[in-house]
């Protein structure tokens, strides 16, 4: 095994480090507490307070109200229960406003939705711009009578570019069309508050937060219509069946105090560190490219091709030296295309196949930067020297 | 994250043979950028007609990369006549083997190099003339045919893991089904697949084919005085043999297709091809 220590991690899109502080409130109810906060008896009973406590940490994050926080098993799960609580809220609405680039969690599920139900679905796939934008006049017009709900990602996991959801959410309430947004991505990264939102339901996972993997929530805004996914026990007030996963609720609830607090500073340090290894690569790689909108954008991401070289091969020789990150190119997809969303903003094939994602956190330091800046650009020129298309230029 | 043998990984991260060699006696070009893989090898003959260096360029991942590298260490020393015997599964084998869904990349390298032969013969490539039948990956039904052929492949998914065909859109699935039964049909020996070992995902197979020909088949067929046995699957193949009255029946053929097959790919898969065992 790879000792953690020496890793330069630039993969926090994909999971974060469990912070410290997070394990720490986790152990008691790994090691101690293990009663069930159903039971009659205290030892168990006792526990319930522990999620209580947490519950208000999430929404305080959220500017939520607790009762409106159902704590889920992960964000998948949290996308699934949203759009599937509206169809069968609606039944006889089968239209479905999304986007060409959100994370399969959504994407896929849209997808399958007529072979899951048995009913026919009419899907609104939004196309993005060349930076990943939306354009709103085309979301306006995709609203329709029929319309069950929108889901609409926050920000994109790839690029990291932020969609208006204010507005976009605002103009499905003006039409009664319930909002969903994953906002996986986005949540400890950008402020948001759903008192001042039209925001339905908002999903979110708390290993990307640096809490646990496996425990997710879904803010269901009081008042809007529910059918749990989960149907068992009368857990989370009916809302969704199965006994608490205890320790990673605890832990999420610090890892949301926690984010409240790193906030600034992701939106500073990190995004300095993010700024400097972005224009560093650009200016020192050639041929080299963004993707995504420049300022739009998540403050810890950085989608950046380097054309005629394929991503799996760059990674690999960056996992020498113990930098993970993550491609876009098809060999690492586990399919034969490069990513949806690149593709979706007409990303050329020479620079999607070659495309890599720096994801940051606070755990980042300059040093790594430094670290990164200084390898990258033999490993791109050692590959560009093996590639049969790269022509030295003149 | 993909499981690579130590060989590969050697020849991924120090590559042997890499560049372009001047004025070669041979050129084969395979691939494209668009397909995430491409490959370009170059060799020079000694005055033996033996093949004194060979050289690659190569875009594409790590197994990519390190086909490339091993096939140019194989074809050194060789005549063209070895080199011209060299497999797709050779170079996977020198490699230590390669992720079922990366052998596409050692398809590639003998692909370069038959290009490269021909090129230095002065023919044409027969692969290049067939007909494109994958359009997102340009790769045509003589290049299906015969990977389905050397390579003995029952399923399309196994057909995309090795030529990529299929991988894209889609679009071109039911026409690689076609070409895979028609080729499977004439002259495969089907003793040698009967004894080719049961992967766990075929076993599941047989499983729930017999599951839904217990439940849902049989009945239908017996209410007639028909019935039917499953002989064997072999990745998408579902072999049967009909009984009874239905082994006269002069719709037998109908019934296979259009109730047995139908119903199996309802039930088990959508990729099944029933057919009459004899
Ligand atoms: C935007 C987005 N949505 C959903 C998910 C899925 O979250 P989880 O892994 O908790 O199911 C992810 C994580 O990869 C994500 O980035
Ligand atoms: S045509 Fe074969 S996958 Fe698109």
């Amino acid at each position: 095994m790879m000792n953690p220590e020496e890793a330069v991690y630039m993969d926090n899109n994909a999971t974060t480090r469990v912070a410290p502080e997070v394990l720490e409130a986790m152990m008691p109810y790994l090691r101690d507490y293990y009663g069930n906060p159903s039971s009659m008896h205290r030892f168990g009973g006792q526990v319930g307070a522990a999620i209580a406590e947490a519950r208000e940490k999430v929404a305080n994050l959220l500017g939520a109200d607790p009762e409106e926080i159902v704590f889920t098993s992960c964000g998948t799960e949290s996308d699934s229960t949203a759009i599937f609580s509206a169809l069968q809220s609606f039944p006889d609405k089968r239209h479905i406003v999304t986007t060409r680039v959100e994370h399969p969690a959504v994407k896929n599920l849209c997808e399958s939705l007529d072979t899951l139900t048995g009913h026919k679905h009419r899907l609104s796939r939004l196309m993005v711009d060349s930076d990943g934008t939306l354009d709103l006049q085309k979301y306006e017009e995709a609203l329709a009578d029929d319309t069950a709900i929108v889901s609409i990602m926050w920000a994109n996991n790839e690029t990291g570019v932020i969609f208006p959801i204010a507005e976009m959410a605002r103009m499905a309430r003006e039409r009664g069309i319930l909002f969903h947004t994953d906002a996986v991505q986005a949540v400890g990264k950008v402020p948001i508050n759903l008192k001042e939102l039209d925001v339905d339901f908002l999903s979110l996972s708390g290993h990307k937060l640096h809490g646990p993997k496996g425990i997710g929530v879904l803010y269901v805004r009081r008042g809007t219509p529910f059918v749990p996914f989960l149907v068992g026990g009368h857990q989370e007030r009916g809302r969704r069946g199965g006994t608490e996963n205890v320790a990673s609720i605890v832990g999420l609830g610090c890892a949301c105090d926690l984010a409240a607090t790193h906030m600034a500073e992701e939106n500073s340090r990190v995004k300095a560190l993010r700024d400097k290894l972005e224009q560093g690569l650009l200016a020192a790689i050639p041929h080299s490219m963004l993707n995504g909108h420049k300022t739009d954008r998540l403050p810890n991401t950085s989608n950046i091709s380097f054309e005629y070289v394929e991503g799996e091969a760059i990674l690999l020789h960056m996992d020498q030296y113990n930098i993970c990150a993550s491609s876009g190119s098809a060999c690492t997809s586990g399919s034969l295309e490069p990513s949806h969303v690149l593709r979706a903003m007409g990303v050329p094939f020479t620079a999607a196949h070659g495309s890599i994602r720096y994801s940051l956190s606070i755990y980042n330091t300059e040093a790594e930067i430094d670290f990164v800046l200084e390898k990258m650009p033999p490993i791109i020129a050692g590959l560009r020297q093996m590639s049969p298309f790269w022509k030295v230029d003149a | 994250m993909w499981e690579y043998t130590n060989k590969v990984q050697q020849h991924f991260l120090h590559p042997k043979n890499v560049g372009e060699i001047e004025k070669p006696d041979g050129i084969g070009e395979v691939g494209s950028l668009a397909c995430g893989d491409a490959l370009k090898l170059t060799f020079k003959l000694d005055d033996k007609g033996v093949i004194a260096d060979a050289k690659f360029k190569t875009f594409g991942c790590a197994s990519a990369i390190a086909s490339s590298s091993v096939l140019t260490e194989m074809i050194i020393g060789m005549t063209l006549e070895e080199a011209a015997k060299v497999t797709n599964e050779d170079i996977a084998d020198r490699l230590g083997g390669l992720p079922k869904e990366k052998m596409h990349c050692s398809v590639m390298g003998r692909e370069a190099l038959e290009s490269a032969i021909a090129n230095y013969r002065g023919l044409k490539l027969p692969m290049a003339e067939g007909e494109i039948v994958c359009e997102c990956f340009g790769v045509t039904d003589l290049e299906i045919i015969r990977a389905i052929k050397e390579s003995n492949l029952r399923s399309v998914e196994e057909i995309t893991n090795f030529t990529k065909a299929g991988g894209g859109c889609g679009k071109c699935i039911d026409r690689l089904r076609e070409i895979l039964m028609a080729t499977v049909h004439q002259g495969v020996d089907i003793k040698k697949i009967a004894e080719k070992p049961k992967r766990m995902t075929t076993l599941q197979k047989i499983k729930k084919i017999e599951e839904a020909l217990e439940r849902e088949i049989r009945p239908g067929l017996r209410k007639d005085g028909g019935d039917i046995e499953l002989v064997d699957v072999d990745g998408d193949f579902v072999m049967v043999s009909l009984r009874g009255s239905c082994t006269s029946c002069a719709k037998s053929q109908t019934t296979l297709k259009e109730y047995v097959e139908k119903k199996l790919r309802e039930l088990v898969l959508d990729s099944l091809i029933v057919e009459e065992s004899k």
